[in-house]
């Protein structure tokens, strides 16, 4: 069992987020995150879906996407090079004073952006692998971390190599 | 101008339809409306699922899409059992369904259901008309998902604003459906194919399992011409019956859960297992890990999800069976020297037969087996669900593909009558029977209305036993005979029939049943034969759920010394070998 990560291309169209999902309920795979936007190709989006399983699961997941008409390109591209990044928003606890000072030099040192500062929290706005991301909030847990959102991982291919409609 | 019914019944025309099975309802008027002077011809049933099953039998016995009609909401969820059954089984339809009008989705309107939602699990795709420009596109888009690559059930929704909606142009439709999404590959790849050659000419033990998949892709002839050119003993599933001959002198039957004895033991000592267009279902497997044990394996499927879903294979090959078939074909070269392994086959098949008593009782097996010997082993047979349908797979001698529609995958009771009456429509000379149980029978038995009002020849034989029959048998075996609720009480079906106007017979004595079919199928139009059976009779032989296929109870072994003298039948033409009466 491993996360892999799958780069799908999709029609952009209402209820495809519903057969995809439903498609990994149904058959019991299990989605760690997925992340889905609009794209550079006219009328299609693209899915950066993680899924945990042996290489048999993934290729089953992998060839039933495909049978959605609705999708139009499944690549399993976790053992490319890829760029992974993800964005999340961490409310934490920080008192004017110290504990405030102390957030703060953590945000800098994973460059993380204060984006919010109200009088007993601040938001950080950090980017990278989902493990800067970990780490990030493990360091901040001892302030107290109020709320956390983040919008799953997207990744895309290193170098001139893309993920292309030719299903 | 032109409304979207109009529209809608245009392109279906276009697509080839000539006939669809519906029940009408509000929000779906228009469709009607625009049926009702429309060449296309409508058979009302009288319940929707009765619907689905009809289009579904209609497309099992033609090939062609069937195609079923709903209103909104109670009108769709009652197809949601027929549609289902359809995509179990790959079989091509198109679902049309009312929709409240575009303003009021999501409101929980009258009569509203998300049924692309409900049905999402169970269509090959599906569509939410929104406007009436899109009408045209999607039905041909519909038929053509439905009919290519792996078939199965396409649903239209169509709410009523946009069939009563009236657009000044058509837009053109393109000449062929393109969808970016959506290229099913048909030409196996060829250097698979080189290895599945490679493999069969050096196996010695070799079997073909060949499925629904053989079917469907009309490949039955070529998979008859590779089994004989090969000398490869053939067992089907039960979706794959009628694709070979069921006398051919390489034919083992049906395997699995209730499948011959022979065909369940070539398979666990074959060396080769040529799977074709099957999808390594429980009920044929038994447990997965003794399957077929020494065997390397060699897959032909459309569907790619299918092929290593269940079960490794060695050679798996994308496409359609019939192509892949014929390339091999091309290439493979006449085998005579696997004699040997065939009078293996041959010796299981003398020494485990199918079989039933015959002492004068009145047995199910015998009324299927006099049934098939008066219609030849021609006709088409379609069964419900249970003891019935196991009887008829294992005793009607088929002979031609789409000759036998059942539930498969799903194992719906209740699909039998209204397949059967779709099947009629699909090719109106043949005899189309029903083979029912008499649980079965009355899950639609409300479509003696629908057969009543056209005067559909199809007849019914009800095998009734006055249980649920299969379920009985599993209490019996399995719960220390506890028959929990599986007792049903007497029905007097003749009286049914008749006050529907239908003529119809019963039979409780076993000399009576030659007699009682030849009337059943002399009749003009549609009858009702209930023939009370043996109660207690159960399917043998029978794999426990989660065995191995090989470890079968209940099954007939003929003694050494009746095998000695029996070799002497194999010269009277009339022998089936595998099949007794003792
Ligand atoms: C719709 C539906 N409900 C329940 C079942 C479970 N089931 C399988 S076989 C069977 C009994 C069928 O009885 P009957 O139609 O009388 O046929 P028999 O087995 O007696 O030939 C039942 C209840 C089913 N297959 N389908």
């Amino acid at each position: 069992m491993k996360a892999h990560t799958l780069s799908v291309l999709v029609e952009n169209r209402a209820g495809v987020l519903t057969r995809v999902s439903g498609l990994f309920a149904r058959r019991g795979f299990n989605i760690e995150s997925l992340a889905v936007g609009a794209s550079e190709l006219p009328g299609m989006s693209r899915m950066t879906i993680v899924v945990i399983g042996d290489d048999a699961q993934v290729e089953q997941v992998m060839k039933q996407l495909n049978k959605l008409i609705d999708v139009i390109k499944v690549s399993d591209i976790t053992e490319s090079e890829i760029v992974d990044r993800e964005l999340a928003l961490i409310k934490v606890n920080a008192e004017p004073g110290s504990s405030r000072s102390e957030v703060m030099q953590i945000a800098s040192i994973f460059r993380a952006q204060i984006v919010d500062v109200g009088a007993k929290t601040v938001v950080l706005q950090v980017a990278g692998d989902p493990g800067k991301i970990e780490a990030l909030e493990r360091l901040l847990r001892q302030f107290g971390v109020k709320e956390l959102i983040r919008t799953g991982k997207i990744s895309m291919l290193r170098g001139a190599k893309t993920v292309q409609p030719t299903k | 101008m032109k409304t979207g019914a109009k529209i809608l019944v245009e392109g279906l025309q276009r697509e080839g339809v000539d006939i669809i099975f519906g029940y009408p309802g509000g929000v779906i008027l228009p469709v009607y409306d625009e049926l009702y002077d429309s060449p296309i011809r409508h058979i009302l049933v009288r319940h929707e699922q009765a619907a689905a099953h009809a289009a579904d039998g209609y497309a099992r016995a033609s090939g062609r899409v069937g195609v079923c009609l709903a209103t909104s909401g109670p009108g769709a969820c009652n197809l949601v059992t027929g549609i289902a059954n359809a995509y179990m089984d790959s079989v091509p339809m198109v679902a049309l369904t009312g929709q409240v009008p575009t303003s009021l989705l999501g409101n929980d309107a009258f009569q509203e259901a998300d049924i692309t939602g409900i049905t999402l699990p169970v269509t090959k795709h599906s569509y939410l008309v929104k406007r009436t420009v899109d009408v045209d596109r999607v039905v041909q888009e519909a038929f053509y998902i439905a009919r290519t690559g792996r078939p199965g059930p396409v649903l239209i929704d169509l709410p009523k604003d946009v069939t009563a909606g009236q657009i000044d142009e058509v837009p053109p439709l393109p000449e062929k459906v393109h969808l970016r999404g959506y290229q099913p590959t048909l030409k196996g790849h060829t250097r698979q194919i080189d290895k599945a050659i490679e493999l069969i000419e050096k196996a010695e033990r070799p079997v073909i399992y060949a499925g629904g998949g053989i079917i469907t892709s009309e490949a039955s002839g070529e998979m008859v011409q590779l089994a004989e050119r090969l000398l490869c003993p053939v067992t089907t599933t039960l979706m794959g019956l009628g694709s070979i001959p069921c006398d051919h002198p390489l034919n083992l039957g049906m395997l699995g859960m209730h499948g011959t004895a022979y065909a369940n033991y070539a398979v666990t000592e074959s060396d080769l297992l040529i799977a074709l267009g099957v999808r390594f279902d429980d009920r044929v497997t038994g447990k997965l890990s003794t399957f077929a044990p020494h065997a390397q394996i060699i897959h032909v499927d459309i569907d790619p999800a299918e092929i290593g879903k269940n079960k490794k294979v060695d050679v798996p090959i994308v496409g359609d069976l019939r192509s892949v078939l014929q390339t091999m074909l091309h290439r493979m070269k006449k085998r005579d020297d696997r004699k040997h392994w065939l009078a293996k086959v041959r010796a299981w098949m003398r020494k485990h037969p199918l079989s039933y008593k015959s002492d004068g009782c009145l047995r199910p097996q015998y009324v299927i087996q006099e049934l098939s010997n008066l219609l030849k082993g021609e006709g088409i047979i379609v069964s419900e669900v249970g003891q019935n349908q196991m009887w008829t797979a294992q005793w009607y001698c088929f002979r031609n593909p789409r000759s036998w529609l059942s539930s498969g995958g799903l194992g719906t009771m209740g699909y039998g009558f209204p397949a059967a009456i779709g099947a009629h429509f699909a090719r109106p000379d043949e005899t189309v029977v029903d083979i029912a149980g008499d649980g079965s029978f009355q899950m639609n038995i409300q479509e003696l209305g629908t057969v009543a009002a056209n005067n559909i020849p199809v007849k019914v034989v009800i095998l009734n036993n006055m249980f649920l029959g299969m379920v009985r048998q599993w209490q019996e075996l399995f719960y220390d005979h506890r028959y929990s609720y599986t007792e049903l009480p007497p029905v007097d079906f003749v009286g049914i029939a008749k006050a529907y106007g239908i003529d119809g017979l019963r039979v409780e004595q076993s000399e009576e049943v030659p007699s009682a079919l030849r009337t059943m199928i002399e009749t003009e139009g549609p009858f009702i034969l209930d023939v009370r059976i043996e109660r207690e009779e159960n399917v043998f032989p029978m794999v426990p759920a989660g065995a191995a296929i090989n470890e079968m109870i209940g099954g007939h072994v003929v003694p050494e010394r009746e095998l000695e003298l029996a070799a002497a039948e194999e010269g009277d033409a009339t022998f089936r070998p595998g099949r007794k009466a003792v």
